[in-house]
């Protein structure tokens, strides 16, 4: 009678069961976090894995060969174009982190340090350019570094040149100046944020212990923002690699970055294969690059002790 | 030559007289915040060689004023001097005064000895001097062996160490600490109370601690500061401060006190009758500090202090009434008293020894005490 009552055994174990899978913390873990996971499994991973096919087959006008190459690759890493194309783009995109990071730290610090009650007013501040789109944003850096742009008609006005100076646009310099400015905001949260983690009472006992504001800085304060510097270069290096549009527009001839020649590859030379060998060839060597950054960093952490 | 080498390196188990020059005087410092004073007109000389605890709830003013001895805080007005020398516009770095931190501040990023030897790299010590400093300061608070360890590999007790150590090897004038011991374990604190008292008196370096646990306090200084709101209300020893209040609120911080409304009848030099209704007439010492209000004025008597006559013993001074609460406590019993003519019932601590946890509430009994136990106090 009373198990009656209760259900059968059986049922009752599944429906414990059933409840201690769905209490058990990897469940529910892995439930919270499945759309996230199948959206990028579909969208980010597949992708990923056709780029890769691609780049081991061959174009044969409008139809693709499907019989293993490596062709792609031997082309993607000998021929002098391409990888002159992929050297300019990790300098310019390391040359951007570090002048980003260097710009940044500053600001970051003053918040962190300084801004007091009106922390998140500053970093309101900061987001503001974002309300217009990338591509004005590196439109209006023609504007300003163009022939007849406000930094040539500013110097020529202030008598520093006689005439317009065309080194200030399309090159790769210009390129270097316009992705700095876009980017700044992204390296300015993840510095502040660890910089917000650095306990105070750590500046004041170095302070205590007879350093002065500098001393302090580069002893305590700096060394415990690593983390937020090493995500800040990364931040901004690695989307930077592949970045075409901002080249194109102020790069100039010899602004020119790997992704245009990616982008060519995929559109007007339409050899989908080479320009998926150049895109597995420039995402291994961001990692690689980005992996060698960190354990630099480190390294030289470790050093300053 | 012998004598003085005595007495510059005293027996550690005796305690050296004192020295009754300032290390550090405080005069008529205020800091407020707008409207709100967190210290108002303090004045304090704490001498050289001394442990002084500054004593009193949160928000007293206690850690403000120590901020400001380090000089991570400025005072509105008024002066600080440490060693002679006024430290008007003397930055935290340059000032002769050491901190051990509340946290403890270890620096996360480095391991014990780096950070010990923090503040000693500035000072680009000749040769292994640097190291043998390092060595001894982690002797001092029995750390050997420990060097290698990161900050955060260490239990709060050694971290507290590791922060003792590093502001030790600067050798300075001063050694301030804020609430040192607040964040460790009865038992641990306890030992460490003893502990910090063996170091200062090895060292002979002037402590000044900041605390609110009064027994933290009594155990370990040669004087207390007591404060309240801002102000300091007693500066004293452990055992004047208990035995002697200046006030009720003083008395009532440091352990448990019987108040009995009094009326002054007569106050001369350095005594006070007073009239109560459970003790009758009383002569009491006359605080220091006393400042009188009109007629009436607070007996109070210690808990501790009171004790129960058993069966017909008598005693030249006691008083009658009835067990109204009884509480154990292991050692001793709490017992709550009614006496006839008090508007509060007394209370009593009584050890077990006689069987005190035994007493039905409701008894009467008879409490025996010591009139040189009678505090005088202003009301």
């Amino acid at each position: 009678m009373t198990a009656a009552a209760e259900g059968s055994p059986a049922r009752r174990m599944t429906r414990a069961r059933r409840n201690a899978l769905l209490q058990s913390e990897p469940v529910q873990g892995f439930a919270l976090i499945s759309p996230t996971f199948l959206y990028a499994l579909i969208l980010l991973v597949l992708p990923i894995l056709v780029v890769i096919a691609h780049s081991f087959w061959t174009q044969n006008y409008l139809t693709i060969d499907r019989t293993f190459t490596l062709e792609n690759y031997r082309i993607a890493l000998t021929e002098p174009i391409y990888r002159d194309l992929l050297w300019r783009s990790l300098y310019i995109s390391l040359m951007v982190s570090f002048f980003t990071v260097v710009l940044a730290y500053p600001i970051a610090y003053f918040i962190s340090f300084h801004g007091g009650r009106h922390k998140s007013l500053w970093l309101f501040l900061i987001t503001i350019p974002f309300w217009t789109s990338y591509l004005l944003r590196v439109m209006s850096w023609k504007v300003i570094l163009g022939y007849n742009g406000v930094l040539n008609s500013g110097l020529m006005g202030l008598g520093i040149i006689d005439e317009p100076s065309t080194a200030l646009l399309y090159n790769s310099t210009a390129v270097i100046i316009t992705l700095t400015h876009a980017w700044a905001a992204f390296a300015i949260l993840p510095i502040f944020v660890s910089l917000e983690k650095v306990d105070r009472t750590l500046v004041e006992a170095a302070k205590d212990l007879g350093d002065g504001p500098l001393r302090s800085f580069l002893r305590v304060t700096l060394p415990l923002s690593v983390p937020g510097v090493i995500s800040a270069a990364l931040i901004v290096m690695i989307p930077t690699v592949g970045d075409y549009v901002t080249p194109k527009l102020v790069g100039g001839k010899d602004g020119v970055m790997i992704a245009n020649a990616i982008q060519a590859q995929f559109g007007k030379a339409s050899n989908w294969p080479l320009g998926a060998a150049l895109s597995v060839t420039t995402m291994v060597i961001v990692t690689l690059i980005a992996g060698a950054m960190v354990l630099v960093i480190r390294a030289a952490q470790r050093l300053a002790r | 030559m012998p004598e003085q080498s005595q007495a510059a390196r005293p027996h550690q188990s005796e305690r050296p007289p004192l020295s009754e020059r300032p290390m550090i005087e405080i005069r008529n410092v205020t800091r407020s915040y707008g409207a709100f004073k967190a210290l108002d007109d303090a004045t304090l000389t704490i001498r050289e060689g001394e442990f002084f605890s500054l004593l009193g709830p949160s928000g007293c003013g206690k850690t403000t004023l120590l901020r400001m001895i380090a000089g991570f805080d400025n005072p509105t007005t008024g002066s600080i001097a440490v060693g002679g020398q006024p430290m008007e516009g003397i930055p935290a770095n340059r000032r002769p005064t050491n901190m051990v931190f509340q946290s403890y501040a270890i620096f996360p990023h480095l391991n014990v000895e780096q950070n010990v030897a923090y503040g000693l790299k500035r000072l680009k010590l000749q040769g292994t001097e640097e190291k043998r400093r390092v060595e001894e300061a982690l002797e001092q608070v029995s750390l050997t062996g420990l060097g290698k360890r990161l900050a955060t590999e260490l239990s709060g007790g050694q971290r507290q160490r590791v922060a003792l150590a590093r502001a030790l090897v600067m050798r300075p004038k001063v050694l301030l600490l804020d609430e040192p011991l607040s964040a460790l374990d009865k038992k641990l604190r306890e030992q460490m109370q003893v502990e910090l008292r063996r170091l200062q008196q090895a060292v002979g370096i002037t402590f000044v601690l900041v605390t609110h646990d009064q027994y933290e306090a009594l155990a370990m200084s040669d004087r207390i500061a007591v404060m309240f709101g801002g102000k300091i209300a007693q500066v004293a020893s452990p055992k004047e401060i208990y035995q002697r209040p200046v006030n009720r609120q003083v008395a009532d911080f440091l352990g448990g006190m019987n108040f009995v409304k009094a009326e002054i009848v007569e106050e001369n030099g350095a005594s006070l009758v007073l009239d109560t209704l459970g003790f009758g007439r009383v002569k009491a010492d006359k605080p220091k500090a006393f400042v009188r209000n009109g007629e009436a004025a607070t007996l109070g008597i210690r808990p501790e202090r009171l004790r129960v006559l058993w069966d017909n013993a008598t005693a030249k001074f006691e008083v009658a009434g009835k067990v109204v609460e009884r509480h154990y406590f292991g050692e001793i019993t709490h017992l709550i008293v009614e006496i006839p003519g008090l508007e509060k019932p007394l209370s009593v601590t009584e050890t077990n020894d006689f069987g005190a946890d035994d007493i039905p509430v409701g008894t009467s009994i008879r409490l025996a005490y010591d009139p040189e136990a009678l505090v005088a106090m202003a009301d």
